[in-house]
């Protein structure tokens, strides 16, 4: 299977989504340039960390305008899976194709370590591999990761399951000090009603290869991988020839 | 014939959210010793200046811009003013 990981002006985690579906995952990968209207035919869409358009305005508020935003837009609303990681999840948001916003680190600090995340629901695209309430060691490296959205649709986000991970402690608790940015109800990541749409602030990514000593966050793409070979297996004949790892 | 305006537009967090650089500058006057603030909210401003037929069509304009790129509804409220035109 293919994935197509974005780079906008500023992206600078797309290397480490390179390698981590390539090296981690034994995938295929290719770059899709911001200015293109070509997704190259991509069975899952990265968008990667980093300061597209250098977080002028509001982070992601100027990449979500980027010529390739029409098809990435279109890919989702279709039902493409599409995971966005830190800015990734900044842009899903200004979008509209995630709810609620990302502001400034109640702390005012750009924020950058390991922080415990649990899996709140398992039973996802981009988490089935994982277990329900399993607890993760994944690293950040945000100043505006402080996730907010209106009441009524945190509400609505818990009640179906959506929030996807959430900051905890050493006990797997969402305490105020596990929290490193002030997120509401401490959410880390949070998936569209259609569950083809993830976001999240901590970067999986970078923590998805032998040799950086943790792979809590291959998890992430071996159950995007095992979706798609999943439904290529129910439409028929397998057009993937993929494995895991 | 149309004019060249120059629009304000002030833009806020919306009540609610919470604005940890507002609290910062709150914190830092009180250690100055400035008495008596009660909140301090810091937002931004951003002028541009428009060729349109009027007053009234640059507001919209730039009304509709705000909606699009300039603010985002979920975190910010924003008001649009028309301050003048500017010489040719």
């Amino acid at each position: 299977m293919k994935f197509g990981i974005v780079r906008f002006p500023g992206s600078n985690c797309d290397a480490d989504a390179y390698r981590a579906v390539t090296e981690g995952l034994g995938q295929e990968a290719e770059y899709l340039w911001h200015k293109s209207h070509d997704l190259a035919g991509v069975d899952v869409i990265i968008l990667p960390g980093g300061f597209s358009y250098g977080d002028h305005l509001r982070a992601g508020a100027i990449a979500r305008f980027s010529p390739i935003m029409k098809e990435v837009v279109e890919f989702a609303q279709g039902g493409g899976l599409t995971l966005g990681i830190c800015n990734g999840f900044q842009i899903l948001c200004e979008a509209h194709l995630l709810p609620g916003a990302l502001v400034r680190n109640a702390g005012l600090r750009f924020r950058c370590h390991d922080v415990g995340l649990r899996v709140e629901n398992a039973d996802t695209s981009f988490t089935r591999d994982y277990e329900q309430g399993q607890r993760l060691r994944i690293p950040i490296a945000h100043a505006e990761g402080q996730y907010v959205a209106e009441p009524a649709t945190l509400d609505e986000l818990e009640a179906e399951g959506r929030v996807v991970f959430r900051y905890v402690d050493a006990d797997g608790e969402p305490t105020a000090a596990a929290n490193p940015n002030g997120s509401a109800r401490n959410i880390a990541g949070i998936i569209n009603a259609g569950g083809n749409v993830l976001g999240l602030m901590p970067h999986p990514e970078r923590v998805a290869l032998e040799v950086l000593g943790n792979l809590d966050g291959l998890g992430v793409f071996t159950s995007l991988l095992h979706t798609v070979q999943a439904s290529a297996t129910a439409d028929g004949p397998a057009a993937l020839a993929g494995v895991g790892p | 014939m149309s004019e060249t305006f120059s629009v304000d537009v002030r833009i806020t967090p919306r009540g609610g959210i919470l604005d940890p650089q507002g609290e910062t500058i709150a914190r830092a006057l009180g250690n100055l010793g400035y008495e008596g603030v009660s909140s301090v909210r810091a937002g931004r401003l951003v002028r541009i200046e428009i060729e349109a037929k009027s007053a009234d069509a640059a507001q919209s304009e730039v009304e509709r811009m705000c909606e699009e790129l300039i603010a985002n509804p979920t975190i910010e409220d924003y008001v649009v003013r028309v301050r003048d035109t500017v010489g040719q």
